[in-house]
């Protein structure tokens, strides 16, 4: 039986879906980071991407238009995005506990529309995978790496272009310096509120196209509950990571990948209790943070509000 | 513009500033009343008064944080309005707070270039800037890696950042804000030749400080300020230590004077052999042997670090000891838990006075009363007394002398001297039999600091046995019967006052045993 994990079909779709699976946890895991590294800890992620699937695979489901559907849920995800920073920036609340608001009022509202409006188990034709000539068609590593949707594309491209925003812009540097020594950036004429605003609003619009990546371009469903909590796997990925992106793109691929063998193994037959496969991931959530801890010190001041001193 | 209107940065000088008759009010306190401040071109003025006189807040509004509800700021002559921190930068001023602002993770070059608009617009121009830095650092003597990261630089490495910080942004004036508080004396002799030059160019330095000495050696002139209002304003030269210090206080300070001691008493707490470990589970304390009689005052002199606190804590019931018994009165208490010694009359005054001493968020009448709690002063069946507790919280604010606007006030808004008092009021007004004072004055200024001494000597006359624990040698000289020496753990020795010297007892807390190895 375990044999059958190691023929070369297997191994090429296991692969496969896992690279397109990391594609929620990317989106979400880097539009967190940029959050963090400015000091916001947004917990409502999950929330965000349940609102964000749901508005975009509502428009998808109504027009048939993927773009329109993703816009949508960007907008969505800004909207939200700006929720969270309006309530513990300009408010100064604490941040867990309002990221716990936001995301049991994504849990809650998605489920709500879903039922008022959709309310039945609908598929819609989502992002279908990209010709793209000679790279799809090389045996083996084109099937594996080359024949995915856009937005697992766009995922990916992320990285390197959160990479470069965070340590060669001027925007990067007034980040890590508010994430770092809010005071500090703020006596050299650096708006804390401004910064905070525009790295949790734009970790908004993440979660909105990472839960948009669920419902229209890899399940093309919605569901109540469709991410199941993978936006907080999506926070501990961030730690895990070091704040740092390519590290999150590890850890994500490391998640995505035992989700795909967990998917594959029950596909194949393997005699597993499903439900152990389906833990898998979040049994390894556990151990790599363990893990991982205190391996990187977080951004000093992380999940703390600032106020100017008198 | 001549050339001997631009400083070495390259920016025009300030050649002078003044604040005329500035008011500020902030809820129930007049901060600063018509007070008038000003600076030439090359001048080191400082900004002399105890904590809460007034000095921050009048540089917080040249620095633009704060705006005065009256009067007005004139460089050279014109009016000007600060409404900001980039104002002033703007203007030409520069602040080095007294805790630096420098987000250690990031480079030094990083830390000068943040929230400066870039050569390369959204891109970040970091060569630029460091080559810049270098030429700032050459002109003025200020040599620092632009590629270390904050945290792996020194402090007095990080103060260089910070005046770099300063000139890079045009900084003509630079407000100083007790920049040697943090410095080694050797730092301190670098710091002032810098600032020597940055004056001699044609830079204006406001020193704000208490320290007395560092004014008399470093500044030109001295403005001093007590209870938001203008002293008075003298040249350097035609002042000396105890003129200022008098300005600062408002009234003749009283004179050292050597203790009667003839209302010492029979041996009150003796300590015997005691050993303990640190925090690390090495050892800290080495066989210490220390009697203290009534009416007495031991001073335990000794350089930071070797031993004070875990002797402290020990006494205190706070921490087990290894070896050894203390006895009070002839009644060994040496595992007597922290709330029997309270009752027993131990009274404690730790030396972190924000982490062991108070709650900061609590109202200044609960921690007034929170050592009382289970003896049930404060209480009746579970219940607080409150009646009562203000009652009591107002007399003891009341006699001693605790500046505050109310007994609810939080007690993170009070000064250090303030704070300790209200530690005093509630430690002391129990009439205790052993008090144990670590660094009772350190960080609190000159008019507390007196009025915390003539406590701790009251307590002597009314036959308390007091274990000063200072690092200031004068402190320990004024106040104590005799003094130990601590070095690495053990006592090196004890010796009476009179034959007290500060070099003698510097050669002790050097390592430099005079009385006999301990037996144990």
């Amino acid at each position: 039986m375990w044999a059958d994990l190691f023929t070369g079909s297997v191994l090429v779709g296991l692969l496969s879906s896992g690279i397109r699976l990391a594609t929620p946890y990317l989106y979400a895991a880097i539009g967190e980071t940029f959050g963090q590294r400015s000091g916001v800890l947004n917990l409502g992620v999950d929330g965000i991407m349940l609102m964000g699937a749901f508005s975009g695979f509502y428009v998808v489901f109504l027009t048939g238009n993927l773009w329109l559907g993703l816009l949508l849920a960007i907008i969505v995800g800004a909207i939200m995005g700006l929720a969270m920073a309006f309530i513990s920036v300009t408010l100064n609340a604490e941040q867990g506990i309002s990221g716990i608001g936001v995301y049991l009022f994504g849990l809650g509202m998605s489920d709500l529309l879903f039922q008022k409006l959709v309310n039945n188990v609908e598929t819609v034709r989502g992002f279908q995978p990209l010709h793209i000539p000679l790279l799809s068609d090389i045996p083996v590593i084109g099937e594996i790496f080359f024949q995915q949707n856009i937005l697992v594309y766009g995922a990916y491209l992320m990285v390197p272009i959160a990479w470069f925003v965070i340590n060669k812009t001027t925007f990067g540097l007034k980040m890590r310096a508010v994430g770092e020594n809010p005071e500090a950036a703020d006596t050299l004429g650096v708006s804390v509120a401004k910064v905070r605003y525009l790295t949790v609003t734009f970790g908004g619009i993440m979660s909105g196209i990472a839960g948009a990546s669920l419902s229209i371009a890899l399940l093309n469903v919605f569901q109540q509950n469709l991410t199941n909590g993978l936006g907080f796997i999506a926070i501990a990925l961030v730690y895990f990571g070091g704040w740092r992106p390519g590290w999150v793109l590890i850890g994500s691929l490391l998640f995505s990948m035992v989700n795909s063998l967990q998917v594959w193994v029950q596909v194949i037959g393997i005699e597993i209790p499903s439900d152990i496969a389906v833990m898998m991931p979040y049994l390894l959530t556990i151990v790599v943070l363990v893990i991982s801890a205190q391996r990187v010190r977080q951004p000093k001041a992380l999940s703390k509000a600032y106020e100017r001193m008198d | 513009m001549t050339e001997q209107e631009l400083l070495p940065s390259g920016h025009p000088k300030i050649h002078h500033l003044e604040m005329k008759n500035i008011v500020k009010r902030f809820p129930g306190v007049l901060a600063n009343d018509h007070v008038h401040f000003d600076i030439k071109a090359g001048e080191v003025h400082a900004l002399l008064g105890e904590n809460g006189a007034g000095k921050s807040t009048l540089m917080k509004q040249l620095y633009g944080l704060y705006h005065p509800d009256e009067g007005e700021i004139l460089f050279d002559g014109k009016s000007l309005r600060i409404s900001s921190p980039a104002d002033a930068i703007r203007l030409g001023i520069g602040m080095i707070h007294q805790h630096f602002m420098l987000v250690d993770t990031l480079t030094v070059a990083e830390n000068v270039a943040l929230g400066l608009p870039s050569s390369r617009g959204m891109l970040t121009d970091l060569d630029k800037v460091t080559e810049r830095i270098n030429e700032l650092a050459k002109l003025y003597g200020l040599d620092v890696r632009t590629d270390a990261l904050i945290w792996q630089l020194s402090v007095g490495q990080q103060q260089k950042v910070e005046i770099i910080k300063a000139l890079y942004r045009g900084a003509a004036l630079l407000i100083l804000d007790e920049p040697t508080a943090v410095l080694t004396p050797q730092e301190v002799d670098d710091f002032f030749v810098i600032l020597k030059q940055m004056a001699a160019e044609g830079h204006s330095l406001i020193f704000i400080s208490h320290k007395l000495h560092e004014v008399m050696a470093f500044t030109d002139r001295v403005t001093v300020l007590r209870d938001g209002k203008n002293v008075g304003s003298v040249q350097t030269k035609d002042t000396d230590k105890r003129q200022l210090a008098e300005m600062m206080v408002g009234r003749q300070l009283k004179p050292a004077k050597l203790l009667d001691q003839s209302q010492i008493g029979q041996p009150r707490l003796e300590i015997k052999g005691i050993s303990a470990l640190n925090d690390f589970d090495s050892p800290a304390l080495n066989c210490i042997d220390l009697e203290i009689r009534a009416g007495e005052i031991l001073g335990l002199a000794g350089v930071s670090g070797n031993g004070q606190p875990e002797l402290a804590q020990v006494i205190a019931g706070l921490r087990n000891e290894t070896g050894g018994t203390i006895l009070l009165d002839g009644k060994d208490i040496t595992k007597a838990t922290p709330e029997e010694l309270i009752q027993i009359g131990v009274a404690f005054i730790p030396e972190e006075r924000n982490r062991d001493g108070l709650i900061r968020e609590f109202t200044v009448s609960e921690n007034i009363i929170l050592r009382d709690l289970n003896s049930g002063f404060y209480s009746k069946k579970g219940f607080l007394d409150m009646p009562s507790i203000a009652e009591r919280s107002k007399s003891l604010v009341a006699g001693y002398k605790v500046k505050t606007p109310s007994i609810d006030t939080p007690m993170k808004s009070l000064s250090g001297g303030n704070a300790q008092k209200v530690i005093l009021a509630r430690e002391l007004s129990r009439n205790p039999k052993v008090l144990i004072a670590a660094q009772p004055t350190r960080g609190v200024d000159i008019g507390a600091t007196e009025y915390i001494h003539d406590m701790i000597i009251q307590q002597r006359s009314a036959g308390t046995a007091t274990m000063l624990i200072s690092e200031d040698l004068d402190e320990i000289l004024a106040l104590s019967d005799r003094i130990a020496v601590i070095f690495h753990g053990e006592i090196m020795g004890i010796v009476d006052r009179a034959d007290a010297t500060p070099e003698k007892l510097g050669l002790m807390m050097a390592g430099e045993r005079i009385g006999e190895e301990p037996e144990c």
